[in-house]
């Protein structure tokens, strides 16, 4: 492995302002590192050609005005990006090429950053391991029979093994911390309103919200300030300044007070999660915070309310791939048996039952018993978090219950899959910014990572609380390279 | 003048039966660009030529409410005289079709933003009140097209996201004709706001009409049906009538009315099913998560109130009290906003009664005999107004006015040029009159005698020559005074 794709994005930013070295050859390490990494299967879309255009271009413009100038960064393939093809990790949108840029992706080049690649993803962001993709299984770096989380799995696998400085996923239900926390990288769901959801293939419109995924808390900081913003074209999107996260981040957090929910300490949750937990418990002591024993006594509600209202969402989202308009399209006698061919062979077996369960939930005589409650549920969820963040600053918890699982082992029982995202999906559903920082290694050597869960707009503190655990924990990545 | 008495049953052979009716009019919104996407509106342009990425239902794509639309529809909420709502919700109503591209309709279905509130109607036989049960917004789908390929189906997006006014009606219409009524005033007061031309042959208003009959006397409604998209209001007096009879003969007959959706054939003049109740469609509404929900500021609505334009019921009872003109005028005048407006720009410094009965008398003559509405009158309003000027000052009499009228037609010409150019301007001057009657008497010496032993009809024979003998110019009243003197 070059060197340079070893550094940090913040790094790899001032390396070129500061000419150490040019953004082709930024370029170049990242491209040479992705074309050895196929066994990884984290790419859909290579752009390696343009990308390596782009920066020679830049190199002879040299406008270092940008936050990100000169940096190549793939993305999730759930960002619709102008003339690239963009498939959401599903058949039914295998050769979809927009004509547009989503906003995050657009802010991402404004700041001076250009596209290396479109990183593959769990079929329309619905998984937990990546192995719901139509382009394959993701694989873990730190093991080749591992799954990488999902459903950013793409992006967190590439972004662990070497392949982009940095990247960006979104979190339906915890889709950017958990294959952060599998993948011992940082992951942030900012608040819900922070970035646009404009142009980005929807999952559940109320919970969906663009991540920065990075190699650590610094580099979380500098991506989130150059994604986020408020845009006219998403009514959701909250019109409110973007803090200059990077140079606000500090790790003197001396008596901020962290909340510890005691509902968090699940069943059966392996006693090294436990034991994770009180580490980061003593790193944030350490550093002079105040902890505090809290209560989000609906938590335990919190999965089943997630379960009908994005799935609800999906099936109402996910109508408009019928073969019409674009995406694949099967024959058929007629329009009713063409939309039912299209969407039997385009869709994956998770996406349908999401889809189903969706339908049901929504159906007259069962709305008000599924959907209306589990809106009540979202709301008593938020009114718990409304009230520990009177008392407190932060919440501290577990990202996921398990490291890294095998590939297979849980794609066959939704209810265990489902439950990996225990310790994530309150937060969606109360629109909460959330943070996963890797904070140690189970007994397998395999990553853990800590959740830290802030006031809404409040990703600030979240980022210096982080700040402080990774400096304490000195999580190193002890992966062997495998792929290449 | 006597009132009529309603009289609308359908007599079965059993029984009479009352007609109930309820209707949802679609109401296209008047606004340049759709409800949730800056595509232009406008009627009859190319296919698809008029689809952002929003209407055509693209990936990541997020509607964007136009505020425009909403102050539309606030609006006529406020010319309905109903309840508006503070809060609303926007729903995602869900069903498959190729011409609705995000696979689902965004509309309002439990938090309208219009609530209850009422239209006034003036039947022959009183005046009723109908009573309006909400409006809510939401999105026009596009247009399948079946008949240009014997293969495929087309599909234009031109009308997908169009911003639609649902204006559900209390089932308080009796017959055929109250829903013409209604119909012509709800476009009414649209067309005098401006939230909607009211164009159904384009399409911009078009109804889903709701029947049942039952027993006169019977308190409970029967089943209904629904006889989906009405365009025209021909179509909903004929669809009504043949679906309440249809449903009084099969109650007759022992039969039961199945709740089902209707649709009516305009060639066979007759209502076939559609679907059934059981087919109707499960649409699965819920708050469409990509809107927050509406919340209108009280200040908005008291300045669209303020705002507000003059509307057909305060402007007929205005022409009534102050023009003096009979309830029946007001009516006319006030029944299409291009009407009243014309009136209002004759009667500048002019008779109103007066220009009231050229409007409804002469003009519709001529209006009715090249089948054209007012707004594409040969003659203007300045200049009919000042032909009634001419008649008011004596300049001409009501006679030559009517040629002068003719001649008006052919280039929207000024009476005072024709009156000028062709000498019609009336003779009042006194000895030019007794010159022209001194004439006439020594040429009639035989009739005057005739006259003088008792003939007085005779009396309009004289009027008449002297008219002839001026070529219709002299002053009528003029030539009366004088041929009485003279001929005594």
């Amino acid at each position: 492995m070059s060197k340079i794709s070893e550094l940090s994005l913040t790094k790899i930013v001032n390396g070129i302002k500061k000419k150490d070295f040019s953004s082709e050859e930024v370029t170049k390490s990242f491209i040479d590192n992705s074309k050895k990494s196929k066994k990884l299967n984290t790419y859909i879309t290579e752009c390696f050609d343009e990308a390596l255009k782009f920066s020679k271009n830049f190199d002879k413009k040299k406008d270092y005005k940008g936050l990100l100038s000169g940096v190549p960064i793939a993305v999730k393939d759930l960002f619709c990006t102008k003339n690239v093809k963009t498939t959401a990790g599903s058949k039914i949108l295998h050769n979809f090429i927009p004509t547009y840029e989503s906003t995050v992706t657009s802010n991402l080049w404004s700041q001076g950053a250009f596209l290396l690649g479109k990183l593959n993803c769990d079929e329309f962001a619905m998984g937990s391991s990546n192995e719901t993709s139509f382009f394959g299984n993701v694989k873990n770096p730190y093991g080749e029979k591992l799954v990488p989380g999902g459903s950013s799995g793409g992006s967190a696998s590439a972004l662990a093994a070497g392949l982009t400085p940095a990247t960006i996923g979104t979190d339906t239900g915890g889709s950017i911390r958990q294959p952060a926390s599998f993948t011992g990288t940082v992951g942030l769901k900012p608040t819900y309103g922070r970035c646009s959801r404009w142009g980005i293939v929807a999952f559940a419109s109320s919970l969906d919200q663009a991540g920065p995924m990075t190699i650590n808390v610094e580099d979380s900081a500098l991506l989130l300030q150059a994604m986020s913003g408020y845009d006219s074209k998403d009514s959701t999107s909250v019109d409110k300044k973007v803090e200059n996260y990077s140079s606000n981040l500090t790790d003197k957090i001396k008596g901020l007070k962290i909340g510890i929910p005691k509902e968090y300490r699940v069943d059966k949750m392996p006693t090294e999660i436990d034991d994770l937990w009180k580490k980061g418990i003593e790193y944030l002591k350490d550093a002079g915070a105040i902890i505090k024993n809290i209560s989000l006594e609906h938590t335990m509600y919190a999965l089943p309310a997630y379960y009908i209202v994005a799935p609800a969402e999906a099936s109402s989202n996910l109508a408009r791939y019928d073969g019409v308009k674009y995406g694949h399209r099967a024959r058929g006698k007629n329009l009713i048996e063409m939309y039912e061919n299209t969407r039997s062979e385009g869709f994956g077996n998770e996406v349908k039952r999401r889809i189903l369960i969706g339908t049901y939930v929504l159906s007259s005589g069962y709305y008000d018993a599924y959907y209306l409650k589990a809106q009540k549920v979202r709301k008593l969820i938020k009114n718990d978090f409304d009230k520990a963040f009177k008392d407190v600053d932060a919440i501290l918890t577990p990202s996921t219950p398990s490291s890294a699982f095998k590939i297979g082992d849980k794609s066959d029982d939704p209810v265990s899959m489902y439950l990996n995202d225990i310790f994530t999906v309150p937060v969606n559903l109360s629109g909460l910014p959330a943070i996963s920082v890797p904070a140690g290694y189970d007994k397998n050597n395999l990553p853990l990572g800590l959740q830290l869960i802030g006031k809404a707009f409040d990703e600030q503190t979240i980022l210096n609380l982080s700040l402080a655990i990774e400096k304490r924990a000195n999580f190193k990545k002890n992966y062997k390279i495998w792929w290449s | 003048m006597t009132e009529k008495k309603f009289d609308y049953y359908i007599s079965g052979e059993k029984d009479k039966w009352e007609v109930i009716i309820g209707l949802e009019v679609h109401a296209q919104v008047l606004s340049q660009s759709k409800l949730f996407s800056s595509s232009s509106t406008k009627f009859g342009s190319e296919p698809n030529t008029q689809v952002s990425l929003v209407d055509s239902g693209f990936p990541g794509m997020l509607p964007v409410i136009n505020q425009f639309c909403v102050e539309q529809s606030i609006k006529t909420g406020l010319g309905l005289k109903a309840k508006i709502n503070l809060n609303s919700v926007f729903d995602r109503k869900n069903y498959f079709y190729a011409d609705l591209p995000q696979g689902y309709q965004i509309s309002q279905y439990k938090n309208p933003i219009v609530g209850e509130g009422e239209v006034i109607l003036d039947m022959p036989y009183g005046i009723k009140k109908i009573g309006i049960e909400r409006l809510h917004l939401e999105q026009d789908a596009g247009k399948s097209i079946h008949d240009m390929d014997p293969e495929n189906s087309f599909v234009d997006l031109n009308r997908s996201g169009v911003a639609l006014m649902e204006i559900v009606s209390k089932p308080d219409l009796r017959s055929p004709q109250e829903v013409n009524f209604y119909i012509k005033k709800l476009r009414s007061i649209m067309r005098y706001l401006g939230t909607c031309d009211g164009n159904m042959q384009e399409g911009s208003l078009r109804a889903d009409v709701n029947v049942s009959v039952r027993k006169i006397g019977d308190k409970k409604f029967g089943t209904r049906c629904e006889i989906k998209n009405v365009n025209s209001i021909k179509f909903m007096e004929m669809a009504i009538e043949y679906e309440a009879n249809r449903q009084v003969q099969l109650l007759e007959s022992g039969k039961i009315i199945d709740q089902e959706t209707r649709l009516f054939d305009t060639k066979k003049n007759s209502t076939r099913s559609m679907r059934s109740k059981e087919d109707a469609h499960d649409y699965r509404y819920f708050p469409d998560p990509d809107l927050l929900p509406l919340n209108l500021d009280k200040g908005l609505i008291d300045k669209l109130k303020k705002e507000l334009p003059e509307l057909p019921d305060q402007k007929k009872e205005r022409f009534i009290k102050e023009h003096n003109l009979s309830s029946y005028e007001a009516n006319i005048l006030v029944s299409e906003k291009e009407i009243s407006d014309y009136y209002e720009e004759v009667i500048k410094g002019c008779d109103k009664k007066l220009a009231t009965n050229w409007i409804t008398v002469e003009l519709f003559a001529v209006l009715n005999k090249y089948n054209i509405s007012i707004t594409q009158s040969p003659i203007s309003a300045k200049n009919l107004s000042s032909l009634i000027k001419m008649i008011t000052s004596g300049k001409i009499s009501g006679k030559i006015a009517k040629d002068v009228f003719e001649k008006m037609q052919s280039g929207d010409k000024d009476p005072k040029q024709i009156v000028e150019k062709e000498g019609l301007l009336q003779q009042s001057d006194p000895k030019e009159l007794e010159k022209i009657i001194v004439t006439v008497i020594s040429k009639n010496q035989d009739k005057v005698t005739q006259y003088k032993s008792g003939k007085e009809k005779l009396f309009g024979y004289f009027v008449g020559e002297v008219m002839k003998a001026s070529k219709g110019k002299a002053n009528p009243q003029l030539v009366n005074e004088i041929l009485k003197k003279k001929l005594h």
